[in-house]
């Protein structure tokens, strides 16, 4: 009996500590969290309701307009300049993500070379262009580009007898360089990182598959690539995060020209909002961007859980 | 022919075979190497090709880079297009506006996302994985899409054109939160733990055992911070109108022909030079530890 009731006053003192525990831990969890999360909070998640909200109104910079349902959104969904602006920023993340990262590994792999000397050299020289701003990088190759002006065209028709060469002018030309001008000023970062995952993988590795007879395209293949898969899964996720929100090199290269070729969703958000004053349309083009973001993030996410799965399996 | 010699035969028959694959093996590193050097050295030339550009083109007259064909060495010097420079834009002021923005920022943001990384990682409290999904999905939010309504909010406060209100929404940043809690998550729990023990509280185990762990993970969230303020451009172009908060690449940005007429090239490359001397200087100075912090941070 006494013995019975110490065990539940036990029980229940064991419990009341849990919860004692569990109500500190929320208490302290919550301090510790709370000057970011207030921030965030007034500077992020309000103005993205808020946002939401504009996108469902026809309000313009200078007067506030009337509520109108999911208007902006079936206009945006019928407007030609709209898909286009889809088109060119996928082509833009398509061709500049996989690229940064082939660009990155290469040269992260040559200089992981073990007989090599003036690493610490090269590696500053590679990133340099990454502590730069994408502005001053725009301005540099802006003038080194330029049909009157530029080296780049001098060169061209020296060499190759290619005349006025303009490559950002060119419809054609003009999203691809773009991405090459990005991918010469981001790819040092992503090159760093490879480096990393490359010096983190055991030598061991290697030597056991040497005895076993295996090549060099053999090793990369089946003990590199698996190794970096955590550092892949990283950079190809930052990596099109960012390429969706593409702007400042459209901005100061080119204004979305020639004929909206190098428009993309977040220029066209700015000209929609600061130039033409449409508040409620550029809300829209925001959320229709958020959506399509969230889409490849939480792909992302569950092929790496599956890939996860996997390995464990 | 004996057993003897045969048997010496075969074997210095089979020495010249491992001697010719060991030499071809060498002769194919070596290639390899030759070949390794000549692509680092190409790529070297060209990431740093446009920064020498902008270099040599901001020391030459005007008249000069407008000639064709162009020359990469400039045949005349001069130091005009920095008097120019100087008297188009408040550079002296900018440049404080954006030691102001981006130090302030860098130092306050760094600080409160290690205490919120420290919550996210070392305290196990109620709702911190949905705290932890929503912060994910933040990081997704277009940045344009808040610019309007924060815009409106620093308006109704009375904080457009100052340097509270460029620098109060920037005082929390998701991409530092992660990194730290990811940086923090690898130290191991008995140190905090023994001093637990000891009678230290949290706010304690945070400034002693943490961040004293945390230094290269805190200098390369630092870094980063400072680096995406410094070179941010639509951030400082909207919320600041004048030149008394304008940010010195807003004011770049400015010279090259949005929102004012044309400016000569050597003029903007002077522009250019001077708004990215500094941040050069300063990752000179840590490149070591940046880069090894972004090794350290990176992987995970």
């Amino acid at each position: 009996m006494t013995q019975a009731s110490t065990v539940t006053g036990s029980a229940r003192i064991a419990e009341e500590n849990r919860k004692s525990i569990a109500r500190r831990n929320l208490r302290t969890g919550l301090l510790f969290t709370a000057p970011a999360l207030i921030v965030l909070a007034v500077f992020v998640f309000y103005p993205a309701i808020e946002t939401f909200i504009v996108s469902l109104t026809n309000n313009r910079i200078n007067r506030a307009g009337k509520f109108i349902g999911f208007e902006n959104y079936v206009k945006l969904f019928h407007s030609a300049d709209f898909w286009t602006d889809v088109r060119n920023t996928l082509f833009y993340a398509v061709l500049y993500a996989p690229l940064v990262v082939i660009v990155a590994l290469a040269f992260a792999l040559l200089l992981n070379r073990k007989d090599l000397k003036f690493v610490g050299f090269f590696r500053t020289c590679m990133f340099l262009p990454f502590v730069i701003s994408l502005t001053v990088a725009a301005i540099a190759w802006n003038f080194i580009l330029s049909p009157s002006l530029g080296l780049v065209p001098y060169w061209a028709s020296q060499l190759f007898g290619i005349e006025h060469l303009n490559l950002l002018g060119t419809r054609s030309t003009a999203m691809a360089t773009i991405v090459f001008i990005t991918v010469w000023k981001n790819f040092g970062y992503f090159m760093v990182i490879f480096l990393a995952g490359l010096q983190g993988i055991s030598a061991e590795l290697y030597e056991a598959a040497s005895l076993d007879g295996a090549n060099s395209w053999q090793k990369f293949w089946h003990i590199t690539i698996p190794a970096l898969r955590p550092t892949f899964n990283y950079i190809v996720i930052f990596g099109l995060i960012g390429a969706f929100q593409v702007f400042d090199q459209v901005f100061i290269l080119t204004s979305g020209g020639p004929d909206r070729a190098t428009e993309t969703i977040v220029y066209r958000i700015y000209t929609e909002a600061f130039g033409n004053g449409k508040l409620g349309y550029a809300s829209a083009l925001s959320y229709v961007l958020l959506i399509m973001t969230l889409i490849v993030g939480l792909i992302q996410l569950y092929t790496n859980a599956k890939h996860e799965k996997e390995e464990l399996a | 022919m004996t057993t003897a010699t045969l048997v010496a035969h075969r074997a210095s028959e089979e020495y010249d075979e491992n001697e010719r694959l060991r030499r071809r093996a060498t002769a194919r590193r070596r290639w390899g190497l030759g070949f390794s050097y000549l692509a680092l050295i190409l790529v070297t030339i060209l990431m740093v090709f446009p920064l020498l550009v902008i270099l040599l083109v901001s020391f030459t007259p005007n008249a000069v880079t407008q000639t064709w064909p162009p020359k990469f060495i400039p045949s005349a010097f001069t130091l005009e297009n920095y008097q120019s420079l100087f008297q188009r834009l408040p550079v002296g002021r900018e440049m404080l506006n954006t030691i102001v923005f981006a130090g302030c920022v860098t130092i306050f943001s760094v600080f409160f996302d290690a205490l919120a990384a420290y919550g996210l990682s070392r305290v196990d409290f109620k709702g911190r994985g949905i705290l932890l999904g929503v912060l994910i999905a933040t990081m997704m939010i277009p940045a344009m899409a808040l610019l309007i309504p924060i815009y409106k909010l620093l308006a109704n406060m009375g904080l457009v054109n100052s340097y509270l209100g460029i620098i109060i929404p920037r005082l929390a940043d998701v991409g530092g939160i992660f990194l730290l809690r990811q940086f923090f998550i690898s130290i191991p729990k008995d140190l905090d733990n023994a001093a637990r023990i000891d009678g230290a509280g949290e706010f304690r185990i945070f400034l002693q055992i943490i961040l004293p762990n945390s230094v290269p993970a805190i200098l390369t969230v630092g870094m980063f911070n400072f680096m995406g303020n410094w070179n941010d451009l639509l951030w400082p172009l909207i919320m600041t109108s004048k030149p008394e908060t304008r940010t010195i690449t807003a004011g770049l940005a400015m010279l090259t022909g949005h929102g004012s007429s044309v400016t000569p090239y050597g003029v903007v490359m002077a522009g250019a030079l001077i708004s990215a001397l500094p941040l050069i200087i300063v990752f000179f100075f840590v490149q070591k530890r940046f880069v090894e912090g972004i090794a350290m941070t990176g992987m995970k």
